[in-house]
């Protein structure tokens, strides 16, 4: 039995294609390398942890050089149709979009492929990689410099770096809990119960295109 | 009735929002203010909340923890020993309590790190470098001195002039207790008007030498002369932080 990815079979539909699924594991994996060596960079006065602090330090520099790159592979190149498609999802908002973000869920929306919150976490996600990369340049390379800026780059990195673990243990909680969304992000499926449920104006849209 | 830009379709006309756009152009504009106010944010910040809270607040007052060997070394405060020698008239081995039966100096400054980190406001309790160089005696010829620190890893120096600047202290008490393992203690070096680099830890011994040796890390690159300002020279040698 061959299963080709067609976009969708009788009772599936595919949300994530291999190009995406790679980008966001390769992304998962570069966030989670570097918030893990982050704990004893940052926190090494409370737990007095420096014994390896010079290999932290270098797998978080390495990590973060390379944290553009799924994002930017799977952008471009012949392969990335999905991801870009998604990427002019994620940005264009309906009216009804931001009244439902803004009211937290609680006014009418036939949900696109991505609800506001999902769409909201990949735009968090998009704007830190250009503003952690921005303000480490400026710690690692500090020299080129002046040192008020050094001060100001530690502050915005220290600040968003908050930011960052809340919003991705947020993330991966909503994962843990929400199984199908989960698994479509190994296999790439979604069952149509799931999508006519949480994304249904996306299902339509998808069953017009395989007419 | 024109479609929206979007390759969606749609049964009615929707007016779309580049949200995503925005929120990143103006979150990146959000960074841009922070790295050029930040400095100022976080001075505010340490003088509002205080030390203890800063600490726990992002970007607030918190040591970087560095060690060039990966480990402390750990030196009881009775085995703790100061050797000074080199170009003096009275070659002297301090204990803690030889340190502690000096005048003591004590006052709040800064510790800047050169890559950024400020930790404003640190007490700092110690003997001025001063009062040693003048227990000890420099003979003529003395121009500069070195430091080392215990495990032997790291190196420092001053210039003669430097080192009797009435800042830059040999510290046993910092943030209001002994110095700790690993802020440098029992012993070490502040140099206030200079980078963190310059305040080595675990300060073991002081040689007062003829010729400028640079240390560890000026070998690794810093300038000799870590002035906060980022002068040169000690002609200047008011910090422009703080």
């Amino acid at each position: 039995m061959t299963l080709t990815e067609t976009r969708a079979s009788a009772t599936r539909v595919l949300r994530f294609d291999r190009v995406q699924r790679g980008a966001h594991w390769a992304n998962a994996t570069l966030f989670g390398l570097l918030m893990f060596t982050a704990i004893p960079l940052y926190f090494g006065t409370f737990f007095g942890i420096v014994m390896q602090r010079h290999l932290m330090a270098q797998i978080h520099l390495w990590s973060g050089l390379a944290l553009p790159i799924p994002v930017i592979v799977s952008l471009l190149g012949p392969w990335g149709r999905q991801m870009r498609r998604d990427v002019r999802r994620i940005n264009y908002w309906t009216r009804r979009e931001v009244e439902w973000m803004r009211t937290l869920g609680k006014s009418p929306l036939e949900t696109d492929k991505f609800n506001p919150g999902q769409k909201l976490n990949a735009i968090f996600i998009a704007a830190v990689i250009i503003l952690m990369l921005a303000t480490g340049a400026v710690l690692q390379w500090f020299r080129l410099f002046p040192v008020p800026w050094r001060v100001g780059a530690t502050f915005v990195h220290d600040v968003f770096a908050y930011a960052i673990f809340a919003v991705v243990i947020g993330h991966v909680i909503v994962a843990l809990t929400h199984p199908e969304s989960l698994r479509s992000m190994f296999s790439g499926w979604v069952s149509e119960k799931w999508a006519a449920t949480h994304a249904p104006s996306w299902l339509k849209e998808e069953t017009l295109t395989k007419e | 009735m024109a479609l929206p830009t979007s390759e969606v379709k749609s049964t009615e006309p929707v007016k779309r929002t580049a949200i995503g756009r925005r929120t990143i152009l103006g979150l990146s504009a959000l960074g841009a203010l922070g790295v050029a106010f930040g400095s100022s944010v976080q001075s505010f910040l340490g003088s509002a909340f205080g030390s203890g809270l800063g600490g726990l607040l992002p970007g607030g007052d918190r040591f970087r923890i560095y060690s060039i060997t990966g480990t402390f070394p750990k030196v009881k405060d009775s085995d703790y020993r100061l050797k000074v020698s080199g170009l003096v008239e009275r070659p002297k081995t301090f204990t803690l309590a030889d340190l502690k039966a000096m005048p003591v100096t004590s006052f709040k400054k800064p510790f800047q790190c050169v890559t950024g980190w400020r930790v404003p406001n640190v007490e700092w309790e110690g003997v001025l470098l001063s009062d040693i160089l003048a227990t000890v005696g420099v003979k003529q010829g003395a121009v500069a001195l070195t430091f080392e620190s215990y495990d032997r890893a790291d190196t420092e120096s001053l210039t003669i002039d430097q080192a009797h600047l009435p800042d830059v202290i040999v510290a046993y008490q910092m943030l209001g207790a002994p110095v700790t393992t690993e802020h440098g203690g029992p012993v070490r070096l502040y140099v206030a008007q200079m980078f963190g680099y310059k305040s080595l830890k675990w300060l073991s011994a002081i040689r007062v030498v003829n010729t400028v040796q640079p240390g560890f890390w000026e070998r690794n690159g810093y300038p000799v002369n870590g002035w906060l300002d980022g002068s040169t020279g000690p002609t200047n040698p008011t910090p422009s932080l703080d």
